[in-house]
């Protein structure tokens, strides 16, 4: 569905992602790991646009996104969450998701309807959202006083309020505790449940292995492994880009 | 008593022009540009009524139509470019507005006598208001009708969508862009909002002193503009309000007796306000009067954000 074509990203000298292919296939949990500098977040950027590729291109469904605005991936069902989080706190909670409803359906209501309606008409869309997102109560609090878990959790509603066909997140678990990993990985498969796409990063190793159905890992911008799960943590070159760190090592070998 | 009603129409069109500049400011851009917009206004509605002797509110929105227009050109190209390299932009396109009306000769026959605008003389007898025998408290009512609408309409704009928009995309533009918004199509949206609420105010401006010549429109005037939004704060349309009562009545007109003085005491108590009120006399939380409509909320509405 999600096909990444000998994708790169170079910062003058830095090959931050090098010659990347690969496939993420419809409805899947795909992950994508890597040591720290391996490039995750830069195809994030390549794939949402908001990085150029240096060569290489992206296709959604045989569309080939490459060329196209970020706005225009967004309405061809492509959104994503921030590894440091970008919410917009000078707005409320609802009022987050509510800038957010740009996706392909949303955008085909009249203008003045989309544009102009008061808040006080706001969908029962977004109220779903919020209750999915365990944040209703907080709905017209403003988003910079919410907590850390609770912005990770906003941040993902808003990407998921254009009813987006690929979800891209980064990250997400990072800063929360074992028992909220918990909870996120209930969240994500419940996205999946709504046929939704995930591409899930993260360094949460548990978390990885217990719901992706397919791995692909990075290391110095290149794709080291691709395979599932069990494969991944079987996998040698994946063990050497970890050593080092020793722990990342035990993560792997026991999740 | 003519006195405080000439105070009146100033406190009003310089709140349209704060005005034209806080919708651009919502999308956080600094523009310098209003000024020529406002002018634009002036000039635009001068000749409708002057030299065409069209009625003064078609011609009003005539005039704010054709600043919108060319707001909306100059926005696309003026907007790729964001913070010091914006200001200068938009300055530079102020000037350059002035420069043309500087130069601007064009005049028609009317009654006998010539008029129009005639070069570095600027543009005399836009005399619809005496030819019609307005008195001054018709035409200050008439001034802040058009306050009031623009008002109305920006604190609505504002409770919508749209408002929400300018808003996101003036706190974080790659947020903005990651959940689908055309960055390009709000910010010029917003400027040519401000065009046309600039244009309106520039062409009440020129009826009420009915000699407009290019010198006034300068950088002074443009800094003016975006002064009465960041001092007022962006929380809502009544910070731009209060900051012109306070900027036009208390600093220029309360502190005339100063003389020379007054310039000095004027920068030093905007240095204070800004650093009392870092986000602007009335702060930069939107107000949301319309959360009572719903349940209420369980925490205030009007916290400090960030
Ligand atoms: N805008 C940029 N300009 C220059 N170099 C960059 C830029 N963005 C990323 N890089 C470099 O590209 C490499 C990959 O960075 P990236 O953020 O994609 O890694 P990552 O896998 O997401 O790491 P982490 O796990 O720490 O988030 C790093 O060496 C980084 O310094
Ligand atoms: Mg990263």
């Amino acid at each position: 569905m999600l096909t990444l074509e000998n994708l790169s990203k170079h910062f003058g000298g830095v090959r931050a992602v090098d010659d990347v292919s690969l496939t993420i296939r419809e409805g899947e949990i795909f992950g994508l790991i890597g040591p720290n500098g391996s490039g995750k977040s830069t195809t994030v950027n390549l794939i949402t646009g908001l990085y150029a590729p240096t060569t290489g291109r992206v296709m959604l469904d045989g569309y080939d996104l490459t060329t196209m605005a970020q706005h225009e991936r967004t309405a061809m069902g492509v959104a994503r969450t921030f590894q440091n989080i970008r919410l917009f706190g000078n707005l409320t909670v609802a009022e987050n998701l509510w800038v957010a409803q740009n996706g392909h359906e949303q955008r085909r209501a009249h203008f003045l309807s989309r544009w102009f309606r008061a808040g006080g008409e706001r969908g029962a869309d977004i109220d779903e959202l919020l209750e999915f997102s365990r944040l209703l109560s907080k709905r017209d609090v403003p988003a910079s006083a919410l907590s850390f878990g609770e912005m990770r959790r906003l941040e993902m509603a808003r990407a998921l309020a254009s009813n987006p066909r690929v979800l891209l997140l980064d990250e997400p678990a990072a800063g929360a505790s074992l028992e909220d990993g918990q909870l996120l990985a209930e969240r994500i498969r419940a996205v999946q449940g709504r046929g939704v796409t995930v591409l899930l990063i993260e360094h949460m190793m548990e978390l990885v292995m217990g719901i992706t159905d397919r791995i692909a890992v990075l290391n110095f911008g290149g794709k080291i492994a691709e395979g599932t799960p069990a494969e991944i943590q079987r996998n040698d070159d994946v063990r050497s880009a970890y050593l080092g760190s020793k722990h990342k090592n035990e993560e792997l070998a026991h999740a | 008593m003519d006195f405080y009603f000439g105070l009146l129409q100033i406190f009003g069109v310089h709140t349209l022009l704060g005005l034209s500049a806080y919708v651009v400011l919502l999308t956080g851009q600094v523009s310098m540009a209003q000024a020529g917009f406002y002018a634009i206004g002036a000039y635009a509605a001068g000749a409708a009524t002057a030299m065409f002797g069209m009625h003064i509110i078609p011609a009003v929105l005539l005039a704010g139509l054709v600043s919108a227009a060319i707001a909306c050109a100059v926005g696309f190209p003026a907007l790729r470019v964001k913070g010091l390299m914006l200001v200068v932009a938009t300055l530079a396109f102020g000037e350059m507005v002035r420069m043309i009306f500087f130069n601007l000769t064009w005049q028609v026959e009317r009654d006998g006598a010539l008029v129009g605008p005639n070069g570095a003389e600027g543009f005399r007898a836009i005399r619809y208001f005496p030819e019609n025998g307005w008195e001054i408290w018709q035409v200050t009512t008439l001034i802040w009708i058009f306050v009031a609408l623009v008002m109305a309409a920006l604190w609505w704009m504002d409770r919508t969508r749209a408002g929400a928009v300018l808003r996101a995309v003036g706190h974080d533009e790659v947020a903005a862009q990651s959940i689908g918004l055309n960055l390009t199509a709000v910010k010029v949206g917003a400027m040519t909002a401000g065009g046309f609420i600039a244009g309106i105010g520039g062409s009440l401006y020129a009826h009420t002193v009915t000699h407009i010549e290019h010198g006034i429109f300068g950088v002074l005037l443009a800094t003016f503009a975006v002064a009465y939004p960041i001092l007022g704060g962006l929380g809502s349309v009544f910070g731009t309000l209060i900051a012109v009562l306070f900027i036009q009545g208390f600093l220029v007109e309360g502190l005339r007796f100063m003389g020379d003085w007054r310039s000095l005491l004027f920068g030093a108590l905007i240095v204070v306000a800004m650093n009392l009120r870092p986000k602007g006399l009335l702060g930069d939380t939107p107000l949301r009067l319309g959360g009572l409509r719903r349940k209420p909320s369980s925490t205030p509405a009007l916290q400090e954000a960030d």
